[in-house]
């Protein structure tokens, strides 16, 4: 190592191995894994929920025991010497490790102490930090009462009250407002610039890869690629194009591309699809139709993600299996499917009544304001999207259109239910899925099934079959007697979707279904949301993820319990294309939407 | 050294915040214990009061007369006439009343003569200890009720003996007076394993106590930072026990203040250490929280001798009872309140204390480490 040319790797990790449980029955978190951090760049540790993130992250703090292999920080062996190891790094937990009944100046000064900040020097550091975090004008605040992107930045601060050799960062992006988001990304760059700063980063969003100078991307406990993000994205130069047609529905389009050979990957990007085709198959010619339709073919430059899902599907990685991908089977059959009746046509369906109508909907609790006034109506058969960060309102809403919450004025019908009259007529034909896939984990599979088939009231010959309807549909059916506990993240996710439509209904809730989703995964869940949508029924998806928010068909921009603007994907980000930004991203568009917000405020 | 006294002062003021500022920890820590001490200073006796009695006397005269009023004399009874036997049995058996004390006919005739009037007696056994303290009370009131009468008449008794019992230590027989002493385990059992364990289990839930493990701050220094002010505060919990208990409720107290608290600091040391000890386990509320109040609050409650006496249990329990802490404090706080500083009583269950405190706490900084595995 020492005869290496380059200077010495801020971590250095050789041949980490790590199980979890008992040596008999373990799960491996993390297998073989060698890889270094170069000192003085940020490097992104990047992969889906469960794919060891934290694990690593951990291991490399010290704070689990080192089973098998080396972890070398700054030189000095995390095993052998974990103290003069950890005196050199700092390390921010997922939750930012903030005490919430402590103030933000308090939590301060605890950090300060802790890590023998002498006084005189931290009077000097502490208003550095409040500099660069603009947490200044909020000392006096309970660290509790802060936004997501405040406890952030408090957070970050108190890992750096002592400048550390190596920072650590566990999803600190999590939950976050974009705007927020870009703002801790700008200070890492910064502390990398001025202080010469390693930070090792973990994320399961992987469009902050190109934000990093190397990324270790990992895929269930294994490192399946270090190099430079770019150099991983460029695997897919040249294959990866914007397709759209005239007088296609976009999910139609993205079906029929999938299917077609030599398409690795086809996902909705606001109207258009786009698609990415296998090693050494020839480009889409212009020529190609699709349902007898001219389509137009942009080439476009690769995404780290292509590279990620070409490298998952070529089978490179031990990439689970069972999760099928698209064009292997056939879409959602409309008489399989939730919608009672076949799909209107969406021209027809735009005519008639809301399928959910939100007028001036408020809801306070004491004198904070959570929703504020808004309202917006979803069509049958619309994927409608609710996008805002952590504290936005998002949740209130969906509490108030699942008839859990009331609300405190303005109205809301659902089904053509009125919810202060009818909730309960109301719920019976709404399915319903949580964030954390609320399933019994000590239940296998066919009993959680059956308890939710029966807590939606179905009795028997119907009961059996949207059991079996559900096995075979969300090929479950091999798994019917596991428990749900030990079942992959993807098949956790698969099993909720399943219970949620067990009663056949006409709107469908989902929240945040596929943050930290592998993205094979996430998109297998996707192709059968929009199957459903296909196939009339109605979904609402609140999401902080901004490539959920690509595959809706409208969204509305949450802030602060305010609508900021209603539209499609594509309408919402031609607002702020510019000769500077000819592409921007969804993420571009919510941040311009939130600045405009604030604007007023601040004249 | 510096350095860590730098850290473990920034630790101890965050706690003390804390502290302060959660409701919880203020409710474990005081309302809790007041509500017990008022609980059982008022409400909770094992002294049987005002016991409806049903007094049959199939002719009745003077003597008779004489006798109930000696009954009514005394705050443990009230009475309720009948000149038959079978509405007073009635009565038992619908448990309106809980003894009847029948006169037959020639209770008068044979009291005369033969100088021992026989009267019956049946008490409702189904509350066995109850049962044998009505019987006694009805004793002691015949034995007074003879006695008075042989002085008023200047006869000889019809009982050879004076049966007057003298009770030691606790004169007034108030169980109050050794319940309230023992509420100070309990109360410091509260706060020292209940209220530690639940606060560290906080930590881990809320992912704080990962990020002080990735600082600078020793494990020896965030366990003090623990221990000190829930020691303070458990501290804080007995004075104010003490205080209540001989202000409010008149509880004595014989014993001295040094050795109390000396003793008191030696049980709570041996609490902190199951609470921390827990917190090892546990990593979170609901688990910590039940885990403490099964192996610590519960046998504190039930096996420290605090309500029900050790020496009549049976023997596997009676052994089960050495491994509570408890039980060494609660014998020495009832020999402080009731009979004073008794060395043959308090050293041993010191010693006992002392060696509980060293096993936990050694225990709980041996399983310590500041690592998440």
């Amino acid at each position: 190592m020492a005869s290496a040319p380059e200077p010495l790797p801020a971590l250095s990790l050789e041949n980490v191995c790590h199980r979890f449980g008992s040596p008999a029955r373990a799960d491996t978190a993390l297998a073989n894994v060698t890889a270094i951090a170069p000192a003085g760049a940020v490097s992104g540790l990047i992969g889906p929920d469960g794919a060891g993130k934290t694990t690593l992250l951990r291991l490399v703090a010290g704070l689990l025991r080192l089973q098998s292999g080396r972890i070398e920080v700054l030189g000095e062996d995390v095993a052998r010497n974990p103290d003069a190891a950890r005196a050199r790094l700092g390390y921010m937990p997922q939750r930012f490790g903030l005490y919430e009944d402590l103030t933000v100046r308090e939590n301060l000064e605890l950090y300060a102490k802790v890590q023998n900040v002498a006084p005189q020097a931290w009077m000097a550091r502490g208003s550095e930090l409040m500099h660069m975090t603009g947490l200044a004008p909020f000392l006096g605040r309970l660290a509790g009462r802060l936004s997501g992107g405040m406890k952030q930045k408090l957070g970050l601060a108190c890992t750096l009250v002592r400048i550390p050799q190596l920072l650590l960062l566990d999803e600190p992006t999590v939950g976050v407002d974009p705007v927020s988001r870009r703002e801790l990304w700008s200070i890492i760059d910064h502390l990398v610039r001025t202080e010469r700063l390693t930070v090792l980063v973990s994320t399961s969003y992987l469009d902050e890869a190109e934000r990093c100078q190397r990324v270790l991307l990992l895929h269930e406990g294994r490192l399946v690629s270090a190099t430079e993000p770019a150099e991983f994205a460029a695997q897919t130069r040249g294959r990866s194009f914007q397709v759209s047609a005239a007088d296609i529905g976009k999910r139609q389009l993205q079906a029929e591309l999938a299917q077609r050979p030599g398409v690795l990957d086809a996902t909705i990007q606001g109207s258009s699809v786009r698609i990415v085709t296998a090693a050494g198959a020839p480009p889409p010619s212009a020529s190609a139709r699709a349902s007898g339709r001219a389509l137009s073919i942009v080439a476009v430059p690769p995404r780290f993600e292509d590279s990620f899902v070409a490298l998952l599907k070529s089978g490179a990685t031990a990439a689970a299996p069972e999760v099928p991908t698209s064009g292997e089977r056939a879409p959602l059959a409309p008489e399989h499917g939730a919608a009672p009746a076949p799909a209107p046509l969406p021209a027809a369906a735009a005519e008639a009544e809301p399928v959910i109508l939100a007028t001036q909907l408020t809801r306070r609790f004491g004198d904070f304001i959570a929703v504020d006034a808004i309202s917006f109506a979803v069509q049958r058969g619309e994927i409608f999207g609710l996008l805002g960060a952590n504290g936005a309102g998002k949740s209130t809403t969906f509490r108030m259109l699942c008839g859990l919450l009331p609300a405190s004025s303005g109205t809301l019908r659902v089904a053509g239910y009125d919810l202060r009259r009818a909730a309960a007529s109301a719920r019976a034909r709404i399915g319903y899925m949580a964030q954390k896939f609320s399933l019994y984990a000590d239940l296998s599979v066919r009993e959680n099934l059956r308890f939710f088939a029966s807590a939606y009231r179905l009795r028997d010959p119907q009961r059996r079959a949207r059991i079996a309807w559900a096995l075979e549909e969300f090929a479950l059916g091999a798994h019917a007697d596991a428990v749900s506990r030990e079942l992959p993240l993807g098949f956790k996710q698969r099993l909720a979707l399943a219970c949620a439509l067990l009663h056949q209904p006409e709107i469908l809730f989902l929240d945040e279904p596929t943050s930290g989703v592998d993205p094979l995964a996430r998109r297998d869940f996707w192709r059968r949301i929009n199957a459903l949508a296909e196939a009339g029924v109605t979904v609402l998806v609140t999401t902080h993820f901004m490539e959920e928010a690509e595959y809706c068909d409208r969204l509305a921009v949450l802030a602060q319990g305010k609508v900021l603007a209603t539209g499609d994907p594509d309408s919402l980000k031609a607002r702020v294309r510019s000769a500077e930004h000819p592409q921007p991203t969804m993420e571009d568009a919510f941040i311009a939407l939130l600045e405009a917000a604030e604007q007023p405020q601040a004249a | 050294m510096n350095e860590s006294l730098e850290r473990l002062s920034g630790l101890l003021r965050k706690e003390g915040l804390q502290i302060l500022r959660d409701p919880s920890a203020l409710a474990i820590a005081f309302l809790l214990p007041a509500m017990l001490l008022i609980i059982f200073g008022y409400g909770v006796t094992l002294d049987p009061h005002r016991v409806a009695l049903a007094v049959v006397s199939e002719q009745p005269d003077a003597l008779t007369q004489s006798f109930v009023a000696q009954l009514r004399g005394t705050p443990y009874f009230s009475t309720e006439s009948f000149t038959t036997i079978q509405p007073a049995e009635r009565a038992f058996d619908a448990d309106r009343v809980s003894a009847i004390v029948w006169f037959r006919s020639n209770f008068t005739r044979q009291g005369f003569t033969n100088g021992a009037a026989p009267i019956g007696i049946i008490v409702n056994g189904v509350d066995a200890n109850t049962a044998r303290l009505i019987e006694g009370y009805l004793q002691q009131t015949w034995a007074n009720w003879l006695a008075m009468r042989s002085r008023e008449h200047g006869l000889p008794a019809g009982l050879p003996i004076d049966p007057e019992p003298r009770v030691r230590f606790n004169p007034a027989v108030r169980s109050r007076d050794y319940l309230v002493p023992g509420l100070i385990a309990i109360v410091m059992t509260l706060t020292g394993a209940l209220l530690t364990a639940l606060v560290i289990a906080r930590e881990w839930e809320r992912g704080t106590l990962e990020a002080l493990m990735a600082t600078r701050a020793t494990i020896r220094e965030i366990l003090l930072a623990k221990l000190v002010p829930y020691f303070l505060l458990g501290m804080g919990g007995m004075v104010a026990t003490l205080v209540l208990a001989v202000w409010l409720f008149g509880v004595p107290f014989h014993g001295s203040l040094l050795v109390l608290t000396g003793v008191s600091a030696l049980f709570l040391l041996a609490a902190l250490g199951m609470g921390l000890l827990i917190s090892s386990v546990a990593r979170n509320q609901f688990v910590a929280g039940q885990i403490a109040i099964i192996v610590t609050f519960l046998p504190a409650f039930i096996l420290s001798g605090f309500v029900f006496d050790i020496g009549s249990m049976p023997w596997p329990i009676r052994l089960l009872t050495h491994i509570v802490a408890a039980r060494y404090f609660v014998a020495t706080l009832q020999s402080l309140f009731l009979a004073g500083d008794i060395w043959s009583v308090i050293l041993p269950n010191a010693l006992a204390l002392a060696v509980m405190a060293v096993i936990f706490l050694g225990a709980a900084r041996l399983r310590a480490r500041k690592r998440l595995d």
